[in-house]
């Protein structure tokens, strides 16, 4: 089915193609179900497949995008009844069910063979009991997306404490707007917030210990979380009704400029300009510093995995390979594709603001660790309970002992 | 005298009790492979713990155990139950919209199909359109409520609030669907009852109560069935208005059980199995209120 799209891509891919080991002999089908299905990653993975397709003149590339959101559930049909080759999913515990269940190949030996140069620092996030079973294809910084024009306009500058933080909040407060933009409905983007307020207060590897099941949601460390958080709640800063949002409801309060700032992935950029805010707008800067510990970010990564059921291991792995060489990565992440940071070391970084504050960002201040997001390095069952409670807490924050209560118990069922 | 030998076949012989069995046989054997087997099938994985990829662990009744302090289950069931209740509202709405619609003057099928129009749309539609009127800035209702001079309310951000926010929106198009019921019916009334009682004095309430609704029973029936089924079936309104939130203030049995065994974070097969079958229990009761009743009907109609 790629044939004729691989036709005008291939000349334009050739080029990368001579830089990579040549596969030439490849052949047969490979199979790639891929959830890349907004239109920018959508048009990305089909010139991934048909570039691909194109280097190896006997191998047939198909490939099969389906619904992010569905994709979700879907995966587990897809990896047990005739399973594709390749498939897309995310890194760290949210690899768990599959890796568990065997259902991703081991491909630990193609990192030890040397066969995925450059990827050394991402390796983490993709070993899972020892082993590696995926590579990442792409990942994005985030942080606190924010209105420079009203900063300039009341004087503020980019806060590094918290203090700083609150301070700022408060002149913004005073202005007659709100702090920060927030949409809850669907919950995950409360679990950022509690990510930061907690990576913050107690340092990183408190807050992995936690979504580990090692640190009780009741203890000190967590209630010490919450209290800061609650500064804010009680200041007012978060939007109102925001339980009744999804976060790009949430997104005209920041181009109003009736919240200015907006804890969120990178991708959230792309919603902004399109929205009419120019980059004079709006800047971007890391969630400050609360206790002393070095800094811990969150970057979710998106990865590729060979399905253990693969017909075409050999194509598969070299698929791996090609998506993450340092050609494709620089190309795919590009401001023409999905806008946001190449995994492999090797590979340039564009030079759009965002990106480039958001490499130098993981790459100089983020000696604590990076993390892959609440839902992801929190087995599935506790982040649904968590953001659930999260969500409460952001509007009853008296609610909070019988949050954490239930959350408690939550954690001894789910980690026993 | 010899016995008179039967020369026909043994199915010829028995054809009269044969051909209504093998006319029964493919709708059985369709219920049997996707109506009990599901149900065995469920009430079996809920004794297990199981992801739904690895290996299942029989646990007995400790899903059913985890259910009694599972607090969101509660919640759930006590919504089930505002449904349930409230829900019937549906019949006696839609009885008076078709009195009033029941005349006969200009254009009259226009104003009977717009007021069937809501059962026509899809429930998602609904669900869009509502939470859209509840929105708590641009919405419809608050602008109404900002204009009487009242305060604005966030209806589905407001655990108290949302569930019936979601059951008003759910009555929109069950109301029109008990009205169309009670239109049919009311074209079967029989005129000459209805001239009886008026020679007889009744008029007004008395009327309504004493001669028609008895002849309405038939759509009374189907119309508490179908609510009591909507009500139990409403899992699309939840899902597109609430999600199940504002912290899962809106779930109900189904919602819930979706939740744990095949949204993004469930997959608890077994736990999930195990709110199918209470679900199920009690669809049970309703179940058998109308089997017994539509029995005792047909038997009353055979005497």
């Amino acid at each position: 089915m790629f044939h004729k799209v691989a036709k005008t891509a291939a000349a334009f891919m050739l080029t990368s193609a001579l830089s990579l080991p040549a596969y030439a002999d490849l052949s047969g089908t490979l199979r790639i179900m891929s959830d890349m299905s907004n239109p920018a990653p959508r048009a990305i993975m089909e010139s991934l497949a048909s570039g691909f397709d194109a280097m190896h003149p006997n191998l047939k590339v198909e490939l099969e995008v389906v619904d992010r959101e569905a994709w979700k559930s879907q995966i587990r049909n897809a990896l047990t009844a005739n399973p594709p080759d390749v498939v897309n999913w995310y890194a760290a515990n949210r690899m768990g069910p599959y890796v568990n269940a065997g259902l991703f190949m081991d491909i630990s030996d193609m990192y030890a063979n040397g066969d995925l140069p450059g990827l050394d620092a991402v390796k983490g996030a993709l070993t899972l009991n020892g082993k590696q079973w995926g590579v990442p294809y792409t990942y994005y910084q985030w942080g606190i997306y924010y209105r420079e024009d009203i900063f300039k306009e009341l004087g503020l500058t980019e806060p590094t404490t918290f203090d700083q933080e609150v301070a700022n909040c408060q002149a913004i407060i005073n202005s007659g707007r709100k702090c920060y933009a927030i949409g809850s409905k669907f919950l995950w983007t409360a679990g950022g917030w509690f990510d930061y307020m907690n990576m913050r207060t107690n340092g990183f590897d408190s807050h992995m210990a936690l979504a580990r099941g090692e640190l009780s949601w009741t203890s000190d460390e967590v209630r010490a979380t919450f209290a800061n958080w609650r500064k804010l709640i009680d200041m007012g800063a978060f939007i109102d009704d925001h339980q009744s949002y999804n976060w790009q409801d949430a997104l005209p309060f920041v181009v109003k400029g009736e919240a200015t700032a907006y804890l969120m992935g990178n991708f959230v950029v792309p919603h902004l300009r399109s929205a009419g805010l120019t980059d004079a707008q709006l800047d971007f800067y890391q969630f400050p510093k609360i206790g002393d510990y070095p800094m811990g970010e969150d970057a979710p990564t998106d990865t590729f995995h060979i399905a253990s059921g693969a017909k075409n291991v050999e194509a598969a792995k070299a698929f791996l390979q090609y998506v993450t060489s340092p050609e494709v990565q620089t190309k795919i992440n590009g401001p023409d594709g999905l806008g946001q940071l190449p995994i492999n070391a090797n590979a340039s970084v564009s030079d759009d603001e965002f990106i480039v504050q958001g490499f130098d960002m993981l790459s100089k201040n983020a000696q604590g660790g990076v993390a892959q997001f609440f839902d992801r390095d929190f087995p599935a069952e506790m982040a649904s309970a968590g953001m659930e409670g999260l969500q409460e807490f952001m509007v009853f924050p008296d609610n909070l002992d019988d949050i954490l209560n239930r959350l408690e118990k939550a954690r001894q069922r789910i980690y026993k | 005298m010899s016995l008179a030998v039967d020369e026909r076949s043994w199915l010829q012989r028995h054809r009269m009790t044969v051909t209504p069995l093998l006319f029964l046989l493919p709708g059985v054997l369709f219920f049997l492979v996707y109506v009990i087997n599901p149900i065995i099938q469920s009430f079996n994985i809920s004794l297990y713990e199981w992801d739904g990829l690895g290996t299942a662990t029989f646990v007995g009744f400790g899903n059913y155990e985890e259910l009694i302090d599972d607090r969101a289950f509660e919640i759930s069931l006590w919504n089930n139950l505002k449904w349930l209740a409230l829900y019937l509202l549906a019949i006696p709405a839609g009885l008076l919209i078709a009195l009033f619609l029941n005349q006969n003057i200009i254009g009259i099928r226009i104003y009977k199909s717009l007021f069937f129009f809501p059962f026509v749309i899809s429930q998602v539609v609904v669900g869009l359109v509502f939470s859209w009127f509840y929105l708590p800035r641009e919405g419809l209702l608050n602008a109404a409520l900002t204009l009487f001079g009242f305060d604005t309310i966030n209806v589905l951000g407001d655990p108290k609030m949302a569930t019936y926010g979601i059951i008003a929106a759910g009555l929109w198009p069950q109301t029109a669907y008990c009205m169309i019921l009670y239109l049919t019916g009311l074209n079967a009334v029989n005129p000459e009852q209805i001239e009886a009682g008026r020679l007889d004095g009744a008029k007004g309430v008395r009327m309504l109560w004493y001669v028609i609704l008895p002849q309405l029973r038939p759509a009374t029936f189907i119309a508490f069935v179908v609510t009591i089924i909507g009500a139990l079936r409403s899992f699309d309104l939840i899902s597109i208005m609430t999600n199940g939130g504002p912290f899962g203030s809106t779930r109900v049995l189904s919602f819930y059980m979706f939740e744990k065994a095949l949204s993004e974070y469930g997959f608890r097969m077994g736990y999930g199995s195990a709110i199918a079958v209470v679900l199920f229990l009690i669809m049970l009761v309703f179940i058998i209120y109308f089997l017994w009743s539509m029995y005792r009907d047909e038997r009353a109609a055979r005497h």
